[in-house]
């Protein structure tokens, strides 16, 4: 096959077996986890520094205005720089707020979207851990993210922090059975929990199309709820700068403000890495049934340059409502979710299990 | 549970915030103290004085002329029709006619502040309810309209260009035309603003049925300009007592029954559409002549009591000049809208969230300088 090319297994394997050749197996374990964490945390650094930009130059574009053009090129080394000067910044103590949860807040929730990416394939062969339940794992480290949130809102001693964080609280809490709901309805088609056998199922179609409607509609609603899982607008109450000033974060400064906008834009793209796991295939190029020639042009795209492409997309597509779409107020969000997202959720899974069980997904 | 528990509980649960004199949604230095109980807005008390430059008392040692200087820095999104105010008191009371070019001018300049003023009220409503690319394509439009007042007047926010008896200087060659692109150029623009917020779903949830003020409260609180008209209460000055050109040219007074946000959002859309229509009506017909009447080196009023009312892009803007027969008033009261709009906000709030609270103040469009003097 044309894709075997691309293949990291091959090349991990031999990284594994070359290590476990020059040392113990334990020490050959340490030292592909600390491989790993490097990798992964300049991954991070790096991805979340960019879609900053990314972020900064999409609304300058549906702004009508340029965005960030002064540092390097096209401002390329703009958020660079940002970066630079929020490291250099005084971490400004608050009087009477809970040093010890003040603190560890921004960290429960940078950790938080550490763990999960890690479980992201991102090629064939190409991720740090392969559950059984990577689906699940998911779900459950992203959601210790809320506890970050609302200590940093706790602690902070601002009534306006209080409100953003309570917000957050209801919100996450809310919409995490949006996102998990969604995701079942997804594993149920593939009847799998696991990303790399998730993946393999899309060899032929992606999921999108094979499920067809059921699917189409968890898609949205996973968007949705997505969206305001990241406590990104139009559902960013938990920070709404004409409100609450900026809500759980307002007392932050220099690099622990840095922590919750950093794990903010990697829980987007966190988000968009998920939809595109379970929805568009993942790595796995397009491939439309009975099309053989189409086929084998499709494997010679690299599957990172599938993956990353598809991320984008729906990075982008989250982004533009976000610039176009006014704030919801909290009633009418929770009322979406309770009263829209979660029945009509409820129902597709059901539709969905109907629609595998005749056998009628393509 | 006793009578007395209960009101201990209900008391326990209340706090209170102080949502300025800083903060992104007070649009300046307003310092509004909040009762709240979870996220539902108790009380709402507003405390002004925090851009206090006491210009009422200023004026007592100002000739007149020189006060215009300084009514223009009250609301800065209508510094044309404060002024425009203060020059028909003074001539009112000095009896002067004024020609008939200076008539349609101010009226066109009048107008072209409205619509400046609701760009930008579009512009800041829709960023107070987290849609953050309405504010710059309201500032985008705004500019075209700041261009022209600068090519005229030289200023771009406060221009200081009337004078009692005129303007300070004639418009500029190219004022008709600049005004006739514009006006061409935003009639499609003005579609857009619909697209992008009007016909929202999620910003029609956020505005019907929110800060609810009804004809009554309108009246008896004083509130005008579009957001009493959002209430039914025809309040429009230049039907009621026109000035300037308002007698002569054809335009509707919008009302809008319903007393919501969104009521008083529609009010200021429709507004410029009817701007624009007067400007039309006016643009190609200013009459030659001088651009200023003959007046006095120095200006006295007799003495009297002299009230003369416009309409502001916020409300009822009206000056009351009490004259000794000097060449600086005894007295000069300004009525300013947004100090009594401001005064309903409590009503409109109670009982709402802080998001329609927001929501609210931003439909209420107040500008701080004009609230405090």
């Amino acid at each position: 096959m044309a894709f075997s090319i691309y293949d990291f297994t091959t090349t991990t394997k031999a990284i594994d077996l070359f290590l476990n050749d020059i040392m113990s197996p334990f020490w050959a374990t340490v030292t592909e986890l600390v491989i790993v964490g490097v990798v992964f945390l300049a991954f991070y650094a790096l991805v979340g520094l960019y879609l900053v930009y990314a972020e900064r130059k999409i609304c300058g574009f549906i702004q009508c205005r340029v965005g960030p053009n002064r540092v390097g090129p096209y401002g390329f080394f703009q958020t660079i720089a940002d970066l630079i000067k929020l490291l250099m910044k005084e971490l400004v103590y608050i009087k009477n707020a809970d040093k010890i949860l003040f603190n560890v807040a921004p960290f429960i929730v940078i950790i938080t979207s550490f763990l999960a990416i890690s479980a992201i394939p991102f090629a064939k062969g190409l991720h740090a851990m392969d559950f059984n339940i990577g689906v699940f794992y998911i779900m459950a480290v992203s959601s210790i993210g809320v506890i970050g949130i609302l200590l940093a809102g706790w602690s902070s001693n601002n009534k306006y922090s209080l409100i953003g964080a309570m917000r957050s609280g209801a919100q996450i809490v809310s919409y995490e059975l949006s996102v998990g709901l969604s995701l079942i309805t997804m594993c149920v088609l593939a009847g799998t929990m696991q990303f790399s056998e998730m993946i393999e199922g899309q060899r032929d179609l992606w999921f999108i199309f094979k499920g067809h409607v059921p699917a189409v509609i968890a898609f949205l609603v996973y968007i949705i709820a997505g969206t305001a899982e990241t406590n990104r607008g139009p559902f960013d109450l938990p920070e709404a700068e004409s409100e609450l000033t900026a809500g759980f974060h307002t007392e932050y400064s220099g690099i622990k403000f840095a922590f919750f906008f950093l794990a903010e834009y990697m829980n987007m793209f966190l988000i968009a890495c998920l939809a595109t796991t379970v929805f568009w295939g993942g790595w796995m190029p397009l491939h439309i049934p009975g099309w053989e020639t189409f086929n084998h042009v499709m494997d010679y795209i690299p599957p990172v340059i599938w993956f990353i492409g598809k991320t984008v997309v729906v990075i982008y597509i989250i982004m533009w409502f976000k610039w176009t779409f006014p704030r919801l107020r909290i009633d009418q969000l929770l009322t979406l979710e309770w009263k829209y997202l979660l029945p009509i959720n409820l129902i597709n899974v059901l539709l969905m299990a109907f629609i595998v069980l005749m056998g009628w997904s393509l | 549970m006793s009578e007395e528990t209960k009101i201990l509980n209900t008391e326990q649960q209340e706090y209170t915030i102080n949502m300025g004199p800083q903060h992104p949604s007070t649009h300046g230095v307003l310092r509004l103290v909040l009762t709240l109980r979870g996220e539902i807005v108790q009380k709402v008390q507003p405390h002004c004085g925090y851009i206090h430059r006491g210009i009422e008392k200023m004026c007592e040692k100002l000739t007149y002329p020189q006060t215009i200087h300084l009514t223009d820095r009250l609301d800065y999104l209508s510094a044309h029709i404060n002024n425009h105010a203060v020059c028909l008191c003074v001539e009112n009371a000095l009896q002067v006619e004024v020609p008939e070019r200076v008539k349609y001018i101010r009226t066109i300049m009048d107008e072209l502040t409205r619509i400046a003023s609701h760009q930008l009220f579009w512009a800041c409503f829709g960023m107070d309810l987290g849609g953050l690319t309405c504010f710059f394509y309201g500032m985008r439009d705004r500019e075209y309209i700041l261009d022209i007042f600068e090519e005229t007047t030289g200023g771009r926010l406060i221009q200081s260009y009337y004078t009692p008896g005129g303007l300070m200087n004639d418009i500029h060659p190219n004022f008709q035309k600049r005004v006739k692109e514009f006006i061409k150029k935003f009639r499609k623009v003005l579609p857009e603003y619909d697209q992008l917020l009007t016909g929202n779903v999620i910003f029609k949830n956020r505005t019907k049925g929110v800060g609810i003020l009804s004809k009554e409260d309108a009246v008896s609180f004083g509130v005008t300009g579009p957001s009493g008209r959002g209430s039914g209460f025809s309040c429009d000055v230049r039907k009621h007592s026109p000035y300037s050109m308002y007698s002569k040219v054809n335009f509707k007074e919008i009302l809008f029954p319903e007393g919501d946000c969104f009521a008083r959002y529609m009010i200021r859309m429709d507004e410029m559409r009817e701007s624009m229509n007067i400007i039309e009506q006016l643009i190609d017909n200013i009459p030659e002549g001088t651009h200023t009447a003959k007046m006095k080196a120095v200006l006295k009023l007799p003495e009297g009591e002299y009230y003369q009312r416009v309409e502001a892009t916020r409300g009822e803007f009206g000056v009351f000049i009490v004259s000794k027969g000097d060449k600086y008033p005894y007295r000069l009261k300004l009525r300013s809208p947004n100090f009594s709009n401001l005064s309903a906000l409590d009503t409109m709030c109670r009982g709402s969230k802080i998001a329609d609270l927001v929501a609210t103040g931003g439909s209420l469009d107040y500008v701080i300088p004009d609230i405090d003097r």
